[in-house]
């Protein structure tokens, strides 16, 4: 189909030029930031870790390796709570299952809702960590004074490349009682 | 039907007439120039001396981010598409630009994106603090309140960017008198339309990238924000996305312009006319498969490093190429030194200056401790000083007994050259050393071993500053009471542009010219 175009060349080159404008804009809003993000997800880049595992086969256990996983926690800008890891690093064969836990403490006065976000290095085992279980695929609300276990279960892909000996899992704590209704999660319980 | 300019202010605020519209650029740019120089000067009295002692550290912060802004996006490119609307029609044999009430309209939206910039200094929480770069989160999550003011500026100012690009590409394409072929127009011309090219496919991704800081601070999405499962690296591509490109918009019109003062000065034709043109053609493709050498350091695979490293090593080919011409222009050639070609000539050396510490930091391991340094200012100074200001001010005493029919007075002129020649490699040279040093951007105090260079730099900085007093001086005085100058005004003055009469008459080229 040929659009009907200005018979003025100036015109008509205008409209492509314009056209051509509003192009990139769209370009730069709505196709680049899914682009990074399916770039990341393929070649683990930005550290960020998958969504809830399926083990849809059962994975054999390699004990021939042992990887070290250490695991960091991180309290974004000012929020206050308390952040640790129960166990700073384990040391796990390729194909088991493993459990840890992060315990939180909500010190102040009020409740709030957290949004722990992961993140991961060397980059190349980004997509060989596999999450079962994660308290960063929902948000932790916390009752003024209250405490939790926070748990994590994840599988090591035994085709974890041959160079890899230590994953760091670092874990960044938000506050975002702001961004959901805090009546809705807190009221809930 | 009027022919004249129109009487009183209507003349400028209706004017569809290009030398109108390209001198308002011109003045607007210049009182830019001049506040943007003062935050430059703000910045460099409280660098004098280690400790704080003039204005808060916020304060500092402020300065130097809407010093940057000002320059790049009041200054640098208005300066350039000035010099566009006024030389383009007349080097291309054309009566006006394409779309005459398009231009007008683009230049008057710029004083107002720029009083809206400037008032967010007195408001509450102060103007931008966050560097001319605003990465995210510091311009989203922790921005004062003016953020919003900024980001609707930068629009207003893409917008102004867009429209004045497609007119010149409208211009060029389809305005030239009759066989002017593309390959005999000349290079200012050429740069100028590679350059609104990249104009037209980057500042829509600058728009963007302020439209999504916008929708992160005010409609709850979280593009940059990691609690939501953004990435605030991701800010930093798209902002390089549109900032290595956005570099090149700030140098291939001062190509141009060198490419036009080396020949007259020089009494030769230039030297290797279609290198040149292929030569910008292949810096702005270049231009858009480098930009992650701003961002080294954020943790980038090896192969992403050793891609962006030698991309960014292959722009020196065409660039190499560039000075070059240049250079084989002046050889032999029967040179005399008026005020214009000295600052061609200026351009030429610290240009290269500027470059090769470009190749330095686009070493990528090497690039790990020039990061954030004061050996980054000192090259990108030294791009864009000596490179875009000083070709500015060259096409100015080039063509301003043009525009005026009144010539400048060349002992103020050279005066103005050497004091600003010195004045800058004092300023800029030894922030070379102190970057090397360690000594790192955008802070307001430093440690006591970087004292002497900064109080170099700082009395450099206030003797450039003064230079370019004596250039409003110079300007004003040619305008009101210069001696007349001819219509070729340069004994060997190639071009259209010298064709007709000093001062160029209100209409020119209503009736096409002859080209051979």
């Amino acid at each position: 189909m040929k659009l009907p175009m200005p018979s003025n060349p100036i015109h008509a080159l205008c409209l492509k030029l314009g056209a051509w404008a509003v192009g990139m804009f769209v370009f730069a809003l709505w196709i680049m930031p899914p682009m990074y993000d399916v770039f990341c997800e393929i070649t683990g880049l930005n550290g960020k870790t998958g969504g809830r595992y399926e083990a849809s086969e059962i994975q054999q256990i390699d004990t021939s390796r042992t990887i070290n996983v250490q695991f960091v926690a991180i309290n974004n800008d000012k929020m206050p709570w308390q952040f640790v890891p129960q166990t700073r690093s384990v040391r796990v064969h390729p194909g088991e299952q493993v459990q840890i836990d992060y315990r939180v403490h909500n010190p102040t006065g009020k409740d709030m809702i957290a949004q722990a976000i992961p993140s991961l290095v060397p980059y190349n085992a980004v997509n060989y960590f596999h999450k079962t279980e994660c308290f960063c695929f929902e948000q932790q609300p916390l009752k003024a004074g209250e405490s939790a276990n926070m748990p994590l279960l994840f599988i090591v892909d035994q085709d974890i490349p041959q160079g890899v000996h230590t994953i760091t899992l670092s874990y960044t704590i938000f506050d975002v009682t702001d961004r959901y209704a805090a009546d809705q999660l807190l009221g809930a319980r | 039907m009027a022919h004249g300019p129109a009487k009183g202010i209507s003349r400028w605020l209706f004017t569809t007439n290009h030398k109108d519209i390209g001198s308002m650029y011109l003045w607007f740019s210049f009182a830019m120039f001049l506040v943007g120089g003062l935050f430059a000067l703000v910045v460099r009295a409280e660098l004098f001396e280690p400790g704080m002692q003039i204005v808060d550290p916020n304060f500092f912060n402020q300065m130097t981010t809407m010093h940057g802004l000002i320059m790049v996006f009041g200054a640098i490119m208005p300066a350039f598409v000035g010099l566009a609307n006024w030389m383009l029609p007349m080097m291309i044999g054309a009566p006006d630009m394409a779309l005459p009430r398009m231009n007008n309209w683009s230049f008057w939206i710029l004083p107002f994106a720029f009083f809206m910039l400037l008032s967010t200094l007195f408001m509450e929480g102060g103007g931008p603090n966050f560097g001319w770069t605003f990465y995210a989160p510091l311009s989203t999550t922790f921005a004062p309140p003016s953020v919003t003011f900024f980001i609707f500026s930068v629009h207003i100012m893409g917008i102004s960017s867009i429209m004045g690009a497609i007119n010149i590409i409208a211009t060029i394409l389809n305005m030239r008198a009759p066989g002017m072929t593309l390959m005999k127009m000349p290079l200012f011309v050429w740069t100028w339309l590679i350059t609104a090219y990249l104009l037209i496919a980057v500042m829509p991704v600058l728009a963007g990238v302020v439209t999504m800081m916008l929708m992160d601070i005010h409609f709850g999405t979280s593009f940059f924000d990691a609690a939501g499962g953004g990435d605030p690296v991701l800010f930093q591509h798209i902002f390089w996305f549109f900032g290595h490109p956005e570099v090149y918009i700030m140098i291939l019109p001062a190509f141009g312009i060198v490419s036009a003062i080396i020949p007259t000065f020089a009494r030769k034709p230039l030297f290797g006319y279609s290198s040149m043109v292929y030569a910008t053609a292949s810096i702005a493709f270049l231009s858009f498969i480098v930009w992650a050498h701003h961002m080294f350091t954020v943790g980038m695979p090896i192969a992403g490093e050793l891609f962006f490293m030698y991309a960014t090593m292959l722009i020196a080919v065409p660039t190499g190429v560039k000075v070059f011409n240049w250079v084989a222009t002046m050889f032999k050639g029967a040179m005399t030194f008026e005020t214009p070609m000295l600052f061609a000539i200026g351009f030429v050396v610290l240009f290269t200056i500027g470059g090769l510490s470009g190749l330095m930091l686009a070493i990528a391991p090497a690039d790990f401790q020039y990061h954030d340094t004061y050996f980054v200012v000192a090259h990108f100074h030294y791009v864009l000083v000596p490179g875009a200001l000083f070709s500015i001010i060259a096409a100015v005493y080039y063509w301003l007994p043009k525009w005026s029919g009144r010539m400048y007075s060349e002992i103020l002129g050279k005066t103005h050259f050497w004091v600003a020649f010195v004045g800058l490699n004092l300023t800029f040279f030894p922030m070379h050393f102190a970057g090397l040093a360690g000594m790192p951007r955008r802070i307001p105090d430093y440690h006591m071993m970087f004292a002497n260079w900064n109080m170099i730099s700082s009395v450099g900085a206030f003797l450039f500053a003064g230079a370019q007093l004596l250039f409003l001086y110079i300007i004003v005085t040619t305008i009101i009471k210069g001696r007349k100058a001819t219509d070729r005004v340069w004994e060997n003055s190639e071009g259209l542009e010298w064709t007709v009469p000093s001062p160029a008459p209100y209409h020119t080229f209503s009736t096409p010219p002859e080209v051979k």
